[in-house]
């Protein structure tokens, strides 16, 4: 009789097929209907933007790694990631070079010489705009292009205008009463929140944006608790500080005329540079809206989503030492350290 | 050990700013272009060289528990002369180094070397340890300058270096193009020093340090070893 053997593991037993590369390009895929958008109303530029980006993304990657030594990383998927979104933060006019450069930046520096995915301290594809920022700061406050607009709202604004300025530019240069009268009545709310407006490439339509964000949930590929308390910190904050008193501000503006939906649900939710507790995850939005607040309102750019990001990157692994789980087992019955 | 050995180990061994990583604060931020390097670099010479050699000759009436403060006081004179001596003959110098010349008073590399060589070191010796590192220091920015120079202006001591189709990387000029630079320079020294060691079939060298006068990293084992 031949003995029957069971094979022993080491748990977990029960496991589903999720990858890191699964993860990376669902993400990818989450992204994508912004960048048809985007093509459509900025023109195929936008594309090509983005091919430089991922492909100047994945060579670096290939060639730092090589350089370095280390196993070959490209096809896990973060390399391209990290391309699609630094291009999603770009103004859809800027020179070809630039993602170029700045794909180069994250991928080198922000992300491998901190020793590659997993160990980067900030989100790559944000200190890449934040490098583009300092090192080309006239193409990344100035490369907007006017939307080209489909026949139903063809009479929002002027067809034949270039280059104009964002939403937030506007309502931070001009006032309050400005953006109402450019985009305050019904046409222009529609045009925000679809997404038919000036800015950077990834960030102009809500909708879509919320549409791969809650594909993302669904998946269980990110939680709730960094887009919510993110956007909840926004709103309340925009409401409490109006520019014409207390309680008075507008909220609907400032949640929808920036980047913060692509920040919310894709930047800020990235698992390497953001704390894993609940409770931590959701006073890491709640401060990333509240700096973000604080740059709009206060500080000297019109839109603060990629500093408020980036500096609650820096505060990630210190939540995650504050916010500690609760001990399952029954309390310690002698002081911790000595021997019983 | 001989005057040339104490000369000597400042241009490479311990080069201050990418070896000691001392005195980064002028390294940061006076490094824009070479020229500013290189004139920072003159006067911490002056200043390194004379309070070296005051320091080595006044060091056995100085009180040990008043030490640092008798340090600072002859740095500071130095530094009010070198200031004034700018002012006097190099005033555009003067004027693109800003707060950063009195800011030499609080430089590491002068108190650094005055604590850990020049008060224990006899006057000749002194100056030229004083010598060897200023003149290290003047390399290392003139170094840093002519590279932000060039890619952040497309220029080599104020001439330009490359056509005019080129398109300067500012990003190069601003703060964080010099940490970037410097932690690359960093980076480049490390690897080159382990690479030499295993060439000459050594152990791998200490990192980026030359622990001279600072015990942080012994007061840090026999911590280690009190609570082990």
């Amino acid at each position: 009789m031949a003995e029957k053997l069971w094979r022993v593991t080491m748990s977990p037993h029960l496991r589903d097929g999720t990858s890191t590369s699964s993860i990376m390009w669902t993400v990818f895929c989450a992204l994508l209907p912004q960048l048809g958008l985007s093509a459509w109303v900025f023109g195929p530029r936008v594309l090509l933007l983005a091919g430089v980006s991922i492909g100047s993304a994945l060579l670096a990657e290939w060639a730092v790694r090589k350089a370095m030594g280390r196993d070959n990383t490209v096809t896990d998927g973060s390399a391209a990631l990290t391309g699609l979104l630094l291009a999603y933060v770009l103004p859809p006019g800027v020179p070809l070079d630039l993602p170029f450069w700045g794909a180069v930046f994250s991928v080198c520096i922000a992300k491998q010489l901190f020793g590659g995915l997993g160990f980067n301290f900030f989100n790559p594809a944000l200190m890449g705009r934040a490098f583009l920022a300092v090192g080309f700061p006239v193409a990344m406050t100035t490369a907007w292009i006017m939307p080209q607009f489909p026949g139903f709202l063809s009479s929002l604004a002027a067809p034949d205008a270039v280059a104009t300025a964002t939403p937030l530019y506007v309502l931070k240069h001009a006032g309050l009463a400005e953006f109402l009268r450019e985009f305050g009545n019904s046409r222009g709310w529609a045009a925000l929140i679809l997404g038919f407006r000036p800015g950077c490439i990834g960030e102009t339509s809500p909708v879509l944006l919320l549409l791969g964000g809650g594909w993302l949930l669904y998946k269980r590929i990110i939680t709730w608790h960094v887009p919510a308390s993110m956007l909840a910190a926004v709103a309340l904050l925009a409401w409490v500080f109006g520019p014409e008193g207390w309680f008075t501000g507008p909220v609907l503006p400032h949640l929808f005329s920036g980047g913060l939906f692509l920040g919310a649900f894709f930047m800020a939710t990235d698992y390497v540079t953001s704390p894993s507790r609940p409770r931590a995850k959701l006073i890491f939005g709640a401060g990333c809206g509240a700096l973000t607040m604080l740059i709009r309102l206060k500080g000297g750019y019109p839109e603060g989503v990629c500093y408020a990001i980036l500096l609650m990157n820096c505060l990630s692994p210190v939540l995650d030492d504050w916010i500690r789980p609760r001990r399952f087992a029954p309390p310690l019955q002698c002081e911790p350290g000595k021997k019983p | 050990m001989s005057i040339v050995k104490e000369f000597t180990k400042g241009l490479w061994k311990e080069i201050p700013p990418f070896r000691l990583v001392l005195g980064l604060c002028p390294t940061l931020a006076v490094t824009k272009t070479a020229s500013d390097g290189m004139g920072m670099g003159a006067a911490v010479i002056f200043v390194l060289v004379l309070s070296n050699v005051i320091i080595s000759l006044v060091r056995k009436i100085i009180p040990k528990k008043v030490r640092i403060a008798c340090f600072i006081v002859i740095a500071a004179s130095l530094v009010v002369s070198v200031e004034l001596l700018m002012q006097a003959y190099a005033y555009p110098l003067y004027q693109s180094l800003g707060i950063f010349v009195p800011l030499i008073v609080v430089n590491c590399i002068i108190l650094g070397r005055a604590e850990a060589f020049a008060a224990k070191n006899p006057v000749l010796m002194s100056a030229a340890d004083g010598l060897g590192m200023g003149i290290g220091f003047t390399l290392s920015l003139t170094f840093l300058g002519a590279l932000r120079e060039i890619f952040g202006y497309g220029k080599l001591f104020g001439s330009a270096v490359f056509g005019p189709a080129f398109k300067p990387f500012t990003f190069m000029v601003e703060a964080p193009g010099a940490f970037v630079c410097l932690g690359l320079i960093l980076a480049a020294m490390n690897y080159l020093a382990i690479w030499q060691s295993k060439r000459a079939g050594l152990p791998e060298p200490a990192i980026a340090a030359s622990c001279g006068g600072c015990r942080a990293c012994a007061i840090g084992e026999s911590k280690q070893i009190v609570e082990g």
